[in-house]
């Protein structure tokens, strides 16, 4: 066998990576590939840092090709080795640290470099641009709740980055020289609601405001004076002016050079083994910034580095802004002109602004404002050229009124992709996998899909394609989100106006709730069953009688249902102490009933698998009269409390950790909460009962107790907040005891506290729970809620309670008949 | 007394129509397996045979809504009018529907 081709590529970037995709995805084993990156890093996705920024997203999230990636198709990767050089002659790249690579062809993928404004005190400490992760992490570290930031331009960047900083508690000013905010894409009215929308979400805007020096005190950033003798204060200051093709390399291995590296249709550069793509690219007198071209030059690349075909002509742009609850589309002409047609659409009480520009009876581009579903609709008629003549008088009303008028179906055109058409560019997903993923896993929502395709999981560009996917998919089963999401597909109310509208009207029992809130469905489904069951149940407690139907198997026969349809059994263990006697009668009853396993829990609990239904009521009867009671480990409600030894046994121990666990544990058992609820307290910061992945953890300390929450170890791993620190135990179990009511009171049927905390914020939680009149408040309706709740389900079951869940209606039909 | 049976189906009376929770289930073993027997929020009365066609889930676990049940392993929606699913997993399969009448107010299960 011949040795291999060797392929480097210079760029650990979004192009570089995938243009390296691309060509194994024609050719696997054609090249030896090397991959250079001057950050030291896995390849991620840029587009996404704003959302990192912003705290909405972990690196982890936007990470596209991890180190198995790499080492599964056997790619050299050295990440954080700058290259230095290209020997063109030798065919070598030599990097920092003296690593060379010899190559047959090269790539390069140097993308672009941030603009610096050549400012006076352009740079004091404080001052930084946003181009990559190290920038992002700078600007958090800056970020204190009540700093100030400004933010020098006001195009895409420029507002993403203002907002993530203002999402992390700073008070942020955009500073723009021109007077509509990213003017490339918008016009003046589109400009003027955007300018609105940020000032709701704290972001102030400045236009027509030229930069003249950044000011410095102590030897850090304190300000930037404006031409008119302005001063506006900061303590971050970020360049977000634009970027430049980075072409260093290239102009020092004598490549040809304009304002990028030029390269031809096949994205070759002067050099014949040397291709180029991405923002460093120069083609047809055309630079890009923005990631859709990019791919599409990757898919050239990859075709011409396997003996394709393809070409690349160009690109036609569209954007979308990247700020939660603001939505912005744009593509091509958006100024109009005098062969150009306006059409253009309000609605004020939405906040709502559509222009659509017709050019020679086609579109030739649009901005939406507030609505931008249609973004990709109107992109793709006017990518296809299509004569919208026809459809003209509906066009601006999107895609389902104009195809619903003309009798189409709107998902026709979904329906009729071809299952290789590929519906996110980001991840490269189409739309068979999409639909496959949907049919063969049961996917039912958007997240669903992008947790197991990553279709929409970046930019979000394709997330109306893929609800369409979903919608084509599923039916009515599925329901787009706008607004805030319904609880299910009987109404379209979200979970906070339904547990509002509970207290303030006084609804009182499932029917009077549905009936008040006008559910489309006669008796509800096995979503708002439950939800509502909780909601009433929680509100009421005392009063509102339990709904049995309305509760999940579970929950209705207080154990575990298994795949073969037997139930698993799990008593408590307070704080997860046992004794001999619990041992023995656990033991006991194993042999009797013949459960075939018995295994330790991860929540220092024993669970008891495989026994019958009809064998529950005996099993816990015996497993009664040894004093257990049931560990709810079915529940959405109080499950487990974790403990260590603390000061009883461990030479680190500082506070009485077990005891702790077991006064919690005694007070909040059999509690039912939105979601479950496991507890954890250790008795030092060495953390043995693992409390910081808890939902609610105590971490007792020398001086007294610090409470968390919103931890996890699930579907996400979660680290803990600290919500407050208290000095004795008492304050420890009201505390946890007033946010678990919060919580309760507060969260979303099946929303477990870590999500509850992203969506409600950790500030209002601690307003509410460090205030001693709202704890003691909170507290005591939860103490109040906890007087109709600590009865153990088991014995009422053993007393015979709902006794015909547990038999069959009829036996006698059991045998054949003789 | 074999020969005059006419009707093709044996009829087993199994109790009665009010043993059945509303907006609930009880479940009947057979010597095939287990037969669901449902009531709806209407007061209708369905049965089928107790196995998802999913993942042989029981069904008569499930929580009961509109004329559908919610299979308590995976949340399949099955009609208890047809025991096909509904939505998504529609046309994989079904629960077999087993004859049910009511008679003053008692349940007749029949058996082929």
């Amino acid at each position: 066998m011949a040795a291999k081709e060797r392929l480097v590529v210079i760029g650990n970037g979004m192009a570089g990576c995938r243009a390296v995709q691309e060509v194994l995805k024609r050719d696997p084993n054609r090249y030896q590939i090397t991959i250079f990156g001057a950050e030291p890093r896995v390849n991620y996705d840029r587009i996404m840092l704003s959302p990192v920024l912003a705290g909405e997203k972990a690196f982890a999230d936007i990470v596209l090709n991890d180190e198995a990636w790499y080492r599964d198709n056997g790619i050299t990767l050295h990440a954080g080795r700058a290259v230095e050089g290209i020997d063109r002659d030798a065919k070598v790249v030599r990097a920092a640290g003296g690593v060379e690579a010899a190559y047959d062809r090269l790539i390069l993928a140097t993308g672009s470099d941030p603009i610096r404004l050549p400012l006076p005190g352009a740079d004091l400490p404080g001052v930084v641009t946003f181009r990559d992760l190290d920038d992002v992490d700078a600007m958090i570290d800056a970020a204190r709740p009540g700093a100030r930031a400004v933010v020098i331009g006001g195009g895409l960047l420029g507002i993403e980055a203002a907002y993530g900083l203002s999402k992390r508690g700073m008070s942020a000013t955009v500073i723009h020289l021109l007077d509509v905010l990213m003017e490339r894409q918008l016009d003046a009215s589109a400009g003027f609601l955007l300018a609105e929308a940020l000032a709701e979400k704290g972001v102030e805007t400045v236009l027509e405001a030229q930069s003249e020096e950044i000011v410095g005190e102590n030897g850090r950033v304190a300000g930037l004076r404006l031409k008119d003798g302005r001063v506006l204060p900061c303590d971050l200051l970020v360049m977000a002016v634009g970027i430049r093709p980075a072409t260093g390399l290239a102009k020092a291995a004598g490549l040809e050079v304009n304002r990028g590296v030029v390269v031809d249709d096949t994205l070759r550069t002067s050099d014949p083994a040397v291709w180029a793509i991405g923002e460093c690219v120069e083609h047809r007198g055309q630079c890009y910034g923005l990631v859709a071209p990019i791919w599409e030059m990757c898919r050239t690349l990859g075709d011409a580095l396997t003996d394709g075909t393809a070409t690349y002509e160009g690109s036609s742009l569209s954007t979308r802004l990247k700020v939660s609850g603001v939505d912005v589309f744009s593509a091509g002409k958006h100024t109009g002109g005098t062969e150009c047609e306006d059409i253009v659409f309000r609605d004020a009480g939405r906040g709502v602004y559509k222009r659509i520009v017709l050019e020679g009876g086609k579109v030739a581009g649009a901005v939406l404002f507030g609505d931008a579903a249609d973004g990709g609709w109107y992109f793709d008629l006017m990518r296809s050229g299509q004569d919208v003549a026809a459809i003209r008088e509906t066009l601006v009303f999107g895609q389902a009124v104009t195809e619903g008028l003309r009798g189409l179906d709107p998902s026709a055109a979904v329906a009729a992709m071809a299952d290789t058409a590929e519906v996110c560019g980001c991840n490269g997903v189409c739309k068979g996998e999409i639909t496959a993923a949907i049919a063969g896993q049961g996917l039912t929502n958007l997240e669903a899909v992008r947790a197991v395709t990553k279709a929409s999981a970046s930019c979000g560009t394709c997330t109306p394609l893929v609800e369409k996917l979903l919608k084509l998919s599923l039916g009515d089963a599925f329901q787009a989100h706008t607004g805030p999401k319904p609880v299910c597909g009987c109404t379209p109310r979200g979970h906070d106006e339904v547990r509002r509208r509970i207290v303030e009207e006084g609804l009182k029992s499932i029917p009077a709730a549905m009936q008040a809130l006008e559910w489309a469905t006669p008796d509800g489904c096995s979503s708002c069953r439950p939800a509502l069951n909780y909601y009433l149940l929680c509100v009421w407690p005392g009063d509102y009688r339990d709904d049995k139907q309305s509760r999940f198997i579970n929950e209705r026969v207080h154990a575990n249902i298994q795949k073969d349809g037997t139930y698993s059994v799990v008593p408590r263990m307070w704080g997860g102490v046992t004794s001999a006697a619990e041992l023995r009668a656990i033991a006991d009853v194993v042999d009797k009933f013949e459960i075939p396993t018995v295994k330790v829990t991860g929540g220092q609990r024993i669970d008891l698998l495989g026994v019958p239904k009809d064998d529950l009521p005996a099993v816990w009867a015996d497993l009664n009269a040894a004093g257990m009671v049931s560990g709810h480990a079915y529940a959405k409600g109080l499950r487990t409390v974790k403990t260590c030894v603390g000061t009883d046994w461990c030479r680190f121990g500082t506070q009485d950790s077990t005891g702790l666990g077991v006064r919690l544990e005694k007070f909040m058992w059999g509690s039912w909460s939105p979601a479950k609820v496991k507890l954890g307290v250790s008795g030092c910061p060495r953390n043995c009962a693992e409390a910081t992945c808890k939902d609610i953890g105590v971490i007792c300390v020398d001086s007294g107790y610090e409470v968390h929450i919103g931890g996890a170890a699930g579907l996400h791993i979660r680290g803990t907040q600290v919500l407050t620190k208290v000095a004795n135990e008492d304050e420890a179990v009201w505390t946890v005891c007033a946010v678990m009511q919060l919580y309760r009171e507060t969260g979303w049927y099946l929303e477990r506290i870590y999500k509850w905390l992203d969506r409600v914020g950790l500030p209002w939680i601690q307003t509410q729970v460090e205030d001693p009149d709202a704890r003691r408040a909170l507290h005591d309706r939860f103490a109040y809620s906890q007087r109709f709740s600590r009865v153990d389900p088991w014995a009422e079951r053993v007393a015979g309670r709902d006794a015909h869940e547990f038999n069959p209606l009829s036996r006698r039909m059991e045998f054949e008949e003789a | 007394m074999n020969a005059l049976v006419i009707d093709p189906l044996q009829w087993t009376d199994v109790g009665a129509v009010s043993d059945v929770p509303l907006r609930g289930s009880r479940r009947v073993p057979t010597a095939s397996g287990d037969v669901a027997i449902f009531r709806t929020g209407d007061g209708r009365v369905f049965a089928l045979v107790d196995r998802c066609p999913h993942k042989g889930g029981p069904l008569s676990q499930g929580i009961v809504h509109g004329h559908a049940v919610t299979c308590p392993l995976h949340n399949w929606q099955i009609s208890l009018a047809t025991g096909e699913p509904i939505g998504a997993d529609h046309g994989k399969g079904c629960a077999p529907v087993v004859p049910l009448e009511v008679r003053d107010g008692r349940l007749f299960l029949g058996r082929v």
